[in-house]
């Protein structure tokens, strides 16, 4: 503890005419966890890639490793060869490989020529697991694993090739709560071995469990760097955001009257005998642990897979919809839990991606899409949702993790629709917008939406929901409000 | 999922064998020493070209101009060991190889420089190729090989029931490429690279793998076995007529996608490549002895590529069910 694993000052980066980085100091500490926190686009990625070598930051910035070497810049094989690693968001893994394979595959980029053996890479594989005090096959194809899994893979693949240092770039957005718990251990036990460990993650109470020291930066600008020790997520919240935040729950609306009613509705293997009612203006919760039920039975009101039985109604008439546009028409829309891969085209502009569902009705009604009309829409949501964009004409893949996800929910709240299924909406959004975004929820809700909010984060819940709905293993097992119980009390029934 | 995966080229063995039964009940004599000498004689040729293209699918890519190129091999080797005055079969070989190498690279070249999709460079070069061929050739094909291509090398000579089995040159030189190629891709960290460029790119590319040399390799290692495949075509039908290999890819690139390759890349294997060919063939046989029209053949051709493409889109949903089921265990 104490001396210097890395440090690098004067860091700044320039992406076209926006200064994403603005004279950043950074400093890591020899068997720390550091956190580096900030709204969304505040460049913590950014920092990451030029500490890795994968962006040159600009004239002026100095690196140091803690002995006598100061460098301008970092090349990525220099940065590995130094032990520094990253776990990235997607991982980087081979799907298609083993899992021993995965993790010795930098052997094979190494010393491409050398004969190979796979009884050595098992060997070596398992000898990593262990150090890792995980459960892993290594012959299971990585395809196989869930995602927690990939990420212990790619864990077990930084260790082996010798990391020192390693970065995870908001490791906890795609875990359940239980995956979470695994991995904050793991980080403690790693840091316990001498190696560095940056993190970076939206959900502050994760941050001030795990890290020793906070790194905040704000609009590309070092805030500071905070000891997490007598901090509170109020006081956090408020260094990343630059103002107070107050959150307060949501006041209870009287509800009108049913739009959608599920009646008995199951489909084998998934979810079983789930009836339920969803009234106009209101915001029901739908929680338990991933893996209950709660994606597959929105999957099902959104047309996208068939239930083997019972019924929907909507407005008292009986609803089947054979496919997702058929939920579109019925004026159900639904922003998927795996919104960077389902939502958005990538290599579209924000612009097109926050107009796509609305084609039809921006062309109305001399029947052509007129370029202004799309400008103007996406203005107005990135305007209502705080989306911090530079260019709407850019692609959507400019733009940093948690502002595309406002792009998706902005998508489909231009469909104006009457049933919106948010699924997680908030995983990977800083916690300023998750306060906007909710904002912007419940006022459609006041204005007559309604309203099923998907997640498994209890505070959430309990502030937004007017009425909760706990499934367990695919079957509903209580329903209250948030009126009537306290925040830790949910968060116990959603984890018993 | 595993153990169907793990499974490929024991299912292809076994419907193979079970084929054979089934045609020995039907037509007299099918799974003899001497039939299967034959089978292994007539399909070297595009064992060969599998042995190649597994190793372009398996890094993702895909490429149906190397029929095409094999001809284009043949005609400039053959014109070229006319006018040396014969060569001989070492000579052949290697010409064949650097020339095939060569008109492979180029592909390759296309494909990274100029970040094309290797379907549309292919079917670009095919074209040049072919268009280049026949405009050189005329049409005109090569008679009076060198004497050493001309007659047949048996290497094995086994007694049968009726006369004798014999195994041939082409034989043994498919036998040492598969090897060779089932070599690097199992057991050089190379080959494994080429796997893992295939599974994912950007992964492999982060991690440090030279992209440029895994096109370079896959392309050029194809067209270098489809070099060695049209000098054995020419010397199994002892002239060079060049139209004569159009139409294979696609039969050669089903066979490679029955054996465990997909369009989606990083899977495959040499063993199941081979296999896939040697299945096709026997179907295609059947077909014959059973007096079906050879255009079912490519109808079922036709269907495997289909089957195929649909499936790795399936692929894609395949994991994500995986890891749902694990969730909930
Ligand atoms: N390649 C690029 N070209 C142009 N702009 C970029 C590029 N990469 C990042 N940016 C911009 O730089 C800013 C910082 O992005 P960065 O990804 O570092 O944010 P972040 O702090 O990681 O945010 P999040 O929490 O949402 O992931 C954003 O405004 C983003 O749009
Ligand atoms: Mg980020």
């Amino acid at each position: 503890m104490g001396d210097i694993a890395l440090r690098a000052d004067h860091v700044s980066k320039v992406f076209g005419h926006s200064r994403v980085l603005d004279d950043v100091s950074f400093e890591l500490r020899r068997g720390e966890v550091l956190c580096l926190a900030g709204e969304n686009g505040c460049g913590k990625s950014t920092l990451i890639k030029i500490l890795n070598g994968v962006h040159a930051p600009e004239a002026g910035a100095v690196f140091s490793f803690g002995d006598d070497t100061a460098i301008g810049h970092i090349t990525p094989r220099e940065a590995r060869a130094r032990g520094i690693h990253v776990i990235w968001q997607d991982l980087a893994l081979f799907a298609h490989l083993s899992v021993a394979e995965n993790i010795v595959f930098d052997d094979y980029v190494a010393n491409p020529m050398r004969p190979l053996s796979y009884r050595a890479a098992r060997q070596q594989a398992r000898e990593v697991i262990e150090r890792l005090g995980v459960q892993l096959d290594p012959d299971t194809r990585v395809e196989e694993l869930s995602i927690a899994r990939r990420q212990l893979v790619a864990i077990a693949r930084v260790l082996r090739a010798g990391a020192r240092i390693i970065f995870m770039d908001e490791p906890t957005a795609s875990l359940t709560r239980n995956e979470v718990r695994t991995l904050l251990d793991l980080t403690r036990a790693l840091s316990a071995q001498g190696i560095s460990i940056v993190f970076v993650s939206h959900r502050l109470a994760e941050v001030l469990a795990v890290c020793q020291r906070v790194t905040v930066l704000r609009n590309g600008k070092l805030v500071g760097t905070y000891p997490t020790e007598g901090m509170t997520q109020a006081r956090l919240s408020q260094l990343m955001t630059g103002q107070e935040l107050n959150l307060v729950p949501r006041q209870t609306a009287p509800s009108g009257e049913p739009v959608l009613e599920l009646r008995g509705l199951s489909r084998r293997g998934e979810f079983e005998d789930v009836s339920l009612t969803l009234n106009r203006g209101e915001i029901l919760g739908l929680t338990g642990l991933l893996g209950a039920g709660r994606t597959e039975l929105a999957h099902v009101v959104f047309g996208m897979t068939q239930p083997t039985a019972g019924e929907m109604r909507m407005h008292g008439k009986r609803l089947t919809l054979r496919s997702n546009r058929d939920a579109i028409r019925h004026g159900i829309a639904y922003v998927s839990e795996d919104r960077l891969n389902l939502g958005l085209v990538q290599s579209q502009s924000i612009n097109m991606n926050t107009a796509v569902t609305v084609l039809g009705e921006l062309e109305k009604p001399r029947g052509f899409l007129a370029p202004w009309r799309v400008r103007a829409l996406t203005a107005e949501w990135i305007r209502r949702l705080g989306t911090k964009v530079s260019d709407a004409e850019l692609a959507v893949s400019s733009l940093s993790g948690g502002n595309q996800q406002r792009v998706v929910i902005a998508k489909w709240l231009a469909t104006k629709p009457e049933v919106l299924i948010l699924d997680c909406p908030t995983v990977g959004v800083d916690i300023g917008a998750k306060a906007g975004i909710f904002e912007i929820i419940r006022q459609l809700a006041d204005d007559g939406m309604a309203i099923i909010l998907i997640s498994d984060e209890a505070g959430e819940i309990w502030m937004n929901a007017d009425r909760v709905i706990v499934l367990r293993e695919g079957r509903v097992s209580q329903e209250l409000t948030p009126a009537d119980t306290t925040e830790e009390s949910l968060e116990e029934i959603i984890n018993a | 999922m595993r153990r169907l995966h793990l499974g490929t080229e024991g299912v292809l063995a076994l419907i193979i064998l079970g084929l054979g039964v089934v045609l020995s009940l039907t037509t007299e004599n099918f799974l003899t020493v001497q039939n299967l000498f034959d089978l292994l004689n007539n399909q070297s040729v595009n064992m060969i070209f599998a042995a190649g293209l597994v190793v372009v699918l398996i890094a993702g890519g895909i490429d149906i101009s190397f029929a095409v190129a094999a001809s284009v091999v043949q005609y400039v080797v053959m014109t070229l060991l006319i006018s040396i005055g014969g060569g001989n079969w070492l000579f052949g070989i290697a010409l064949s190889m650097a020339i095939g190498t060569l008109l492979g690279l180029f592909n390759a070249l296309l494909i990274y420089r100029f970040r094309i999709v290797s379907i549309i460079v292919t079917i670009a070069t095919f074209n040049l190729y072919f268009g280049l061929l026949m405009v050189f050739t005329g049409g005109v094909s090569i008679y009076d090989v060198p004497d050493w291509l001309y007659y047949a090398v048996p290497l094995i000579d086994l007694p049968a029931t009726r006369g004798s089995a014999t195994l041939y040159l082409p034989v043994a030189v498919m036998a040492v490429i598969s090897l060779a190629t089932g070599f690097i891709l199992t057991r050089t960290g190379f080959g494994r690279a080429i796997y893992g460029f295939g599974s994912s790119p950007e992964a492999a590319r982060r991690s440090g793998v030279r992209v440029g040399l895994i096109h370079a390799f896959a392309y050029g290692w194809l067209g270098m076995c489809a070099g060695v495949a049209g000098l054995m075509q020419a010397h199994i039908v002892q002239e060079v007529v060049p139209n004569a290999l159009i139409g294979q890819e696609l039969p050669i690139l089903a066979a490679v996608v029955l054996g465990g390759a997909t369009l989606g890349g990083g899977r495959g294997s040499v063993t199941g490549a081979l296999l896939g060919v040697l299945l096709l063939a026997v179907v295609q046989n059947g077909l014959n002895l059973l007096g079906v029209t050879p255009y079912a053949f490519r109808m079922i051709v036709g269907f495997i590529i289909l089957a195929a493409i649909t499936c790795s889109n399936l692929d894609k949903l395949l994991p994500q069910r995986a890891m749902a089921r694990e969730a909930r265990s």
